[in-house]
């Protein structure tokens, strides 16, 4: 049976290492299963989230050779294995221990979106191709790996700023629904900061859910804050008002 | 004595799935102050994975179906030994939840004329179950969590119960540990709603996850209530097979209905053979039996199961009604689902056993104990209907919000007390694996269990295997007294097992006692030895496990009458 090197980074906020460990191969191994297997044969305590191991919860991001991805989903066989494979935290969030990071901040964000707002006199009917476009940002398992690549987040750290890809499409999902009746154009521009993106996709990327972040949530999303906003008529308009 | 993070509310909801969220949305509909704790971070529970979909008599696609055939199907599914009670109140009211789910923001598939879409499912006289895609609990969950976000409930994320407190026979609280820290935290509390799903990971080909170790079970087994039924663990019958590092991940029933074609290595359609009328769409046990009957027989594919093949109905098709199947096996198996069939074959994934509780308010027998979702037992009798767990969780995760509510609500000040001596024996219960430097890995003894669990009780048994069964539990739980852990108590998953062991143990020796007891096969409980359903003894008990001094007492306890009006629609003239 052969065997693969994989190099863990083991610590926490006070600083760590990266651990080597041998773990024998097996047929359609994933990277998760190489950390399972070190728990229970070298080091019990080694930190990972996972709960569904079939790619449809989001708890198991990680940066596998560099690259962020899911581990239940990144076979062993998909990468070089002359070399380790090195398994470190995502890096946009700070670390708590080993592969497990602090991700909170998703969460208070998430709590100030304004809420599906439904007309109180609907009669709930909707057409598929109309409930496919918001149906599309539902498929998010929140893995936050497109928060973990976006520049903004890793980068500058604007997280005062700037909700990220994934708080996005969430307010694009909302915006998008057929029956919803909220504006949340004001929202998206001072608070979520949705003008900070500057569409450079890596976002998109990385979606393990081939979600089309960018094109199909962000972009339409700066349109509508941007005819609202920043319509020449209006903004003369609003000139004039301010003068008088 | 450590100082602990002391927290008050008037309800604590022990799980943040479909059950527990439902809940929570519930009792704090209700005005009572409400925590709601989860062993992973929110949105991540089992309800999540939920494929295929939720039953609803809605008669959307089938404008014949209405509560009653919905009713008479889950009994019928469940072998008579449902609670009636809750099946009737679970086919009345899971349309009105579900549409509420819709009205909470929920886009579930449509029909040509704007109508929430359903399909065919195993069991079910018409096609009843709402979904969207394959990925209907996903959409389930995110709906109830963004509900339950803006509903004004505290939510502790990665923290775990340990233990449950009393006040004399009342519930008091609730004891636990940050997964973060390490840090024990305490609740006290008027009411507790266990809603901590399942057992899976009792066994090692399971579709279920780490959380599934039934800590709920446990807890409330500790607590002096009542379980029942645990003899019935459900077998899906279409878990992948190939490659092994995958073996037990589900293949979502809705491959079946949406038209998979099982075969055997020989090409026949061997389902003709068990259930000519129903074929792929029987029920689960029957086609878990039919499909594990195939491969001891020597008829099974290459890795030992049998051939699922929806490939005839196209590829766009596939792709679009099961898009998170089509990338499952593309990217696990390397097999192109529009084009070759797979190799499914049963994995453990539900337990119909569970805590004893009332229909109506789901209080348990505990004052002041309240249980829902798959915890709770009684609901589906010997054998759940697919789709019937996502509308069990949304009408008796209402139930138990409301039950709990107005119970809590009874009790003015919360003057409740917490025995002292019963947090320090919790706490050195906790503290122990440190202290044990001889002792054993507690992932060794996890993967034994897990032998244990499916040589002797796994889909056939027989009174000599679950006896052995019995034996190699209790040397087990001998030596997982003494387990050992290193590191620290921040993060730890070797130090999390400790826990979780104690609770899989507890349930195990439960599941085998009544799997022992029961003479008869009836639903997903087959016994070689005794292969019939015995409706005069059998057919009239529920099984009943309880603690008596320490021990675990094994006994039965006869149903319910059903009144006439509903055995006349049991009776009916279904098909
Ligand atoms: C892959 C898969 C597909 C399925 N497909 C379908 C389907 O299509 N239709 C259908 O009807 N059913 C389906 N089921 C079954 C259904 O999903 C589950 O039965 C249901 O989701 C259980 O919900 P629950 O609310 O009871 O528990 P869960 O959703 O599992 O939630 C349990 C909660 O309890 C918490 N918890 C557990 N122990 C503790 C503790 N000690 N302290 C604190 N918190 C704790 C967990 O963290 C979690 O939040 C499927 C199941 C699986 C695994
Ligand atoms: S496209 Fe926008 S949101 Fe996505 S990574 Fe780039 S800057 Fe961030
Ligand atoms: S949008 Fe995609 S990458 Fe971002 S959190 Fe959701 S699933 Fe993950
Ligand atoms: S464990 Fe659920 S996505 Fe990886």
């Amino acid at each position: 049976m052969s065997v693969a090197k994989v190099r863990v980074y083991r610590g926490d906020k006070n600083g760590g290492e990266e651990m080597e460990y041998e773990v024998p191969l097996e047929e359609g191994m994933v990277v998760l299963d190489a950390i399972h297997f070190i728990q229970a044969n070298y080091d019990g305590d080694l930190a990972v989230r996972w709960n569904c191991k079939a790619a449809k919860c989001g708890s198991c991001s990680a940066e596998v050779n560099g690259m962020p991805a899911l581990t239940c989903k990144t076979r062993m066989d998909s990468l070089p294995l002359d070399k380790p494979v090195t398994v470190y935290p995502v890096k946009t969030f700070p670390i708590i221990k080993d592969l497990v990071t602090d991700v909170s901040w998703n969460y208070e964000v998430r709590k100030k979106i304004p809420p599906f707002t439904p007309a109180k006199d609907t009669e709930w009917i909707m057409y598929q191709e109309d409930v496919e476009r918001s149906q599309e940002f539902r498929k998010c398992i929140e893995c936050f790996l497109c928060q973990n690549v976006c520049h903004i987040l890793r980068n500058h750290d604007e997280k005062n700023e700037f909700f990220g890809p994934r708080m996005l499409i969430k307010i694009a999902e909302l915006e998008m629904h057929p029956l919803d009746t909220e504006d949340r154009k004001e929202f998206l521009r001072e608070q979520a900061g949705v003008g900070y993106c500057n569409i450079t996709k890596c976002c998109t990327e990385v979606c393990p859910e081939h979600i089309h972040i960018t094109d199909n949530a962000i972009i339409p999303l700066k349109e509508r804050v941007a005819d609202t906003y920043f319509d020449p008529l209006l903004w003369i308009f609003s000139k004039f008002k301010a003068a008088d | 004595m450590e100082k602990y993070e002391t927290h008050t509310h008037d309800v604590i909801v022990i799980g943040a799935g479909g059950a527990g969220l439902r809940a929570a949305i519930e009792a704090s509909a209700q005005g009572a102050s409400v925590g709601l704790v989860c062993k992973s971070l929110l949105g991540k529970a089992h309800t999540v994975m939920a494929e295929g979909g939720v039953a609803a008599a809605l008669a959307n696609v089938d404008e014949k179906d209405d509560w009653k055939t919905h009713f008479h199907d889950t009994m019928h599914g469940g072998k008579m030994l449902n609670n009636w009670r809750m099946a009737q109140l679970h086919a009345q009211e899971a349309p009105e939840r579900v549409k509420e789910l819709e009205h909470w923001g929920a886009l579930f598939d449509r029909t040509k004329n704007g109508k929430i879409m359903q399909r065919a499912f195993g069991g079910h006289t018409w096609k009843r179950l709402a979904h969207v895609g394959d990925r209907t609990g996903l959409e389930m969950i995110r709906t109830l969590q963004d509900r339950g976000i803006h509903s004004g409930m505290d939510v502790y994320m990665e923290c775990t119960i340990t233990h449950l407190l009393k006040d004399g026979e009342r519930i008091s609280g609730a004891f636990g540990y940050w997964r973060e820290s390490g840090r024990f935290i305490l609740f006290k509390a008027k009411a507790v709603i266990l809603a901590t799903g399942g057992i899976g990971k009792a066994y090692k080909v399971t579709s279920n996850s780490w959380e599934y170790t039934g800590d709920g079970h446990a807890l409330a087994y500790e607590a002096g209530a009542e379980l029942i039924d645990m003899e019935f663990v459900q077998f899906h019958p279409t878990g992948m097979v190939w490659p092994p590092s995958v073996k037990g991940i589900l293949v979502t029933e809705a491959v079946r209905g949406e038209g998979g074609i099982l075969r055997n290595r020989e090409g026949e359609r061997f389902m003709e053979k068990y259930d000519p009328e129903r074929m792929e769409l029987s029920t689960r046990d029957i086609v878990a039996r039919s499909i594990y009957t195939e491969v001891q027989e020597g008829r099974g594919s290459p890795h030992g199961g049998a051939f699922l093949d929806i490939s005839h109905r196209g590829g766009e098709y596939v792709k679009k009604k099961l898009p998170s199947m089509y990338h499952q096996f593309m990217e696990f198996a390397e097999i192109d689902i529009t084009k070759e069939p797979m190799e499914v074959f049963p994995t453990t994934h539900y337990v119909m056993g569970g805590v004893r509780v009332d229909a109506d308010t789901t209080g348990s027998t505990v004052p002041g104990l309240f249980a829902a979702g798959e915890v709770a037992g009684g609901m589906h009798g010997a054998n759940r209907l697919g789709g019937n767990s996502l509308s069990d969780l949304l009408v008796f995760g209402r139930r138990a919000g409301l039950g709990a509510a107005q119970y809590a609500n009874e009790i003015r000040d919360n003057t409740l007390k917490i025995d002292d001596v019963d947090l320090e024996k919790a706490t050195e219960e906790m503290l122990q694996p440190f202290e044990n430097a001889e002792g054993e890995n507690p992932y060794t003894v996890h993967q034994e269990l897990q032998e244990i669990m499916g040589s002797y009780v796994g889909v056939f048994r027989t009174r000599e295997k679950i006896n052995e069964g019995i034996e190699e539990l209790g040397v087990l739980k001998e030596r997982a007294s003494q387990l050992r852990i290193e590191g620290s108590r921040m993060f730890n998953p070797g130090w999390h097992l400790c826990k979780d062991l104690h609770s899989m143990l507890i349930v195990s020796e439960a599941l085998a006692k009544c799997a022992y007891q029961r003479e008869e096969s009836r639903g997903a409980h087959s016994r070689v030895d005794f292969p019939d359903a015995d409706n005069e003894k059998w057919g009239k008990v529920n099984s009943v496990i309880s603690k008596d001094n320490g021990d675990m007492k094994i006994g039965t306890s006869p149903l319910s009458q059903m009144p006439e009006e509903l055995k006349k629609i049991v009776d009916g003239g279904y098909k």
